[in-house]
């Protein structure tokens, strides 16, 4: 059997999509590696409590199981076209055996991941990134330590410093490292979201959580598990101004997040980047990728929020679903809502000045020593990126070469933007021939598969 | 409603619905792996399987993400 329409990702951008192009009449599959629908945002445990939308989307999730078919613990490893032109999702199922599914329109719809920046001690044990620390509260009810810091830049780390708290950790302090901009003139306030930076603002306040801009965590101590952190004053550059020690047993940090977008450069979509630098897949006003039958909504296409990615996933399944029904032979392309056009235009300004307001500054390089892992996969230390960069290594790529960071499990995921700030380079468009990890079985029965040329 | 899994043998609660990594995280086992060169400890870092730091095995099958994989009773994992 073809689906008329896969969408690869169950969060806000890929569940709303595939409902729309469901509730049009088309047959629709929806894959995610989770347990359970809801992306990053509306990530929740089996007895989930209560949190702003979180209501809605489970009514959108439960009316998607009931019109389309879930593949949820199904993880896409690869996306493949096919002679006769369709595609095909190939996935890996909970027990490892593989399956292929087939589609006539792909929409990929997979978020992103957290931007970690190396400090020395961050391999550490109880230095965790912000969304992880997130992830184990929303989805497991679990807070992730007792005495904890939260680190990075953007308004990311408000909402998990205030869940943290709430759930009864102590919250040493929050360490924006930008500043200037405070929490009364913060950018969520231009998009009358008064209401959630005012919220966030008052959680702090009510659990005593400090917060500080222009501070960095810019190392962690400890033997075994992480046992206290260097807290630095930084300039505007992000270069060591002053330190103080805190300790403290778990570490969360994050500087913004990294678009997952490997599935659609194995099929040739073209990128582009983004405000801060990373690549992102290039979309038409429909959400259409460079490649035809595929489309490519939230956070793959840019990062800036929930609510961009939603909107992005209606629209895309708008336009999908005009198409399926142009090649029906049914009358009218079904042209999208005005309303939605402008509501994404005005989320992507908001998103593009949430980048422009959180830009991750070059100093940071300078809390690495010559031993400070950059690569925790292949445990590459700072010295020999460099050793490689007197050998003549001028960009990642050739680093990576030398020197091996991001041949690891993760494939670079976690150190390439890093590798490429070392590098002087904008981070490029990931070159994953597997975007999962995959038996050779699975990998056998690949070339068994007749869709595939 | 909790009930147990094994880490090397020794018992470790989870609520039902919980990872295997989230579970052993909320037990205080914070790592458990170690690095190839370095044997420095690893446990969860991005908590959403895209660092594989997280790596165990579970009931004989190796290398799960342990963020990952919701626990079931009596799964048994083990530590390398
Ligand atoms: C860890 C983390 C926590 C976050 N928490 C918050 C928060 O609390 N508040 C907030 O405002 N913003 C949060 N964000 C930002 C958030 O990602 C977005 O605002 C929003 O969730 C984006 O929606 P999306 O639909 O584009 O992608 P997501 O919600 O990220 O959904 C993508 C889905 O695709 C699935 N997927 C990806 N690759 C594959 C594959 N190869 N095979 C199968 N499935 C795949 C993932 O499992 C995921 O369910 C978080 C981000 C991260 C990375
Ligand atoms: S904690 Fe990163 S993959 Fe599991």
């Amino acid at each position: 059997m073809t689906y008329d329409l896969v969408v690869i990702g169950g969060g806000p951008a890929g569940v709303a999509g595939a409902l729309t192009a469901a509730q049009a009449g088309l047959r629709v599959a929806l894959v995610d590696s989770a347990m359970r629908l809801g992306g990053q945002y509306f990530r929740h445990s089996a007895d989930p409590r209560p949190a702003p939308g979180l209501d809605r989307f489970l009514r959108l999730a439960r009316a998607l199981d009931s019109r389309a078919d879930l593949l949820l613990r199904h993880q896409v490893w690869s996306l493949t076209r096919g002679p006769d032109g369709d595609l095909t999702v190939h996935c890996t199922a909970p027990d490892r055996t593989a399956l292929p599914v087939a589609a006539r329109r792909v929409l990929i719809a997979t978020g992103a991941h957290d931007r970690p920046l190396p400090f020395p001690g961050w391999d550490l044990p109880g230095v965790l990134t912000a969304g992880g620390a997130q992830a184990l509260l929303k989805g497991n009810d679990v807070v992730a330590g007792r005495r904890i810091v939260v680190a990075g830049t953007g308004p990311f780390l408000l909402p998990v410093a205030s869940g943290l708290a709430g759930a009864g950790a102590r919250v040493l302090g929050v360490f924006e490292a930008n500043g200037g901009l405070g929490l009364a003139r913060h950018p969520l306030l231009a998009l009358g979201k008064a209401g959630e930076a005012a919220g966030y603002a008052a959680d702090l306040v009510r659990h005593r959580v400090p917060y500080r801009t222009r501070r960095a965590v810019v190392a962690a101590h400890g033997e075994r598990e992480v046992e206290a952190v260097t807290v630095a004053r930084l300039d505007k550059d992000w270069n060591v101004l002053a330190t103080r020690v805190l300790e403290c047993d778990t570490v969360a940090v994050g500087y913004g997040f990294v678009p997952q977008i490997d599935l659609g450069v194995q099929l040739g979509c073209a990128t582009r980047h983004d405000v801060d630098g990373s690549p992102v897949l290039a979309v038409d006003a429909g959400q259409r990728t460079s490649v035809a039958g595929v489309w490519a909504a939230g956070e793959p296409t840019g990062v800036g929020g929930w609510r961009l990615s939603e909107l992005e996933g209606r629209i895309a399944g708008q336009v999908i679903a005009a198409d399926w029904r142009a090649h029906g032979g049914e009358a009218g392309a079904g042209a999208v809502a005005g309303v939605l056009l402008r509501r994404r235009e005005r989320w992507r300004a908001f998103g593009e000045a949430l980048q422009r307001a959180y830009p991750v500054q070059p100093g940071w390089q300078s809390w690495l020593r010559d031993d400070t892992l950059v690569c925790r996969c292949e445990e590459v230390p700072l010295a020999r990126v460099r050793e490689a960069q007197s050998l003549g290594a001028t960009d990642a790529r050739s680093i990576k070469l030398l020197a091996r960071p991001g041949m690891g499990w993760c494939q670079g995921r976690i150190c390439g933007y890093a590798v490429s700030c070392l590098a002087g380079e904008p981070p490029q468009p990931p070159r994953r021939p597997i975007a999962q990890p995959v038996t050779l079985g699975a990998l056998a029965d690949l070339t068994d598969d007749p869709t595939v040329q | 409603m909790t009930f147990h899994i094994t880490i090397d043998g020794r018992p470790v609660p989870v609520t039902p619905g919980q990872t295997i990594g989230a579970a052993l995280h909320a037990a205080g086992v914070r790592s458990w792996r170690s690095t190839r060169f370095g044997g420095r400890p690893r446990g969860l870092f991005c908590g959403i399987g895209v660092c594989f730091d997280c790596l165990i095995s579970v009931n004989g099958r190796a290398p799960e993400r342990a963020c990952l994989v919701e626990a079931a009773p009596g799964d048994e994992v083990t530590t390398s």
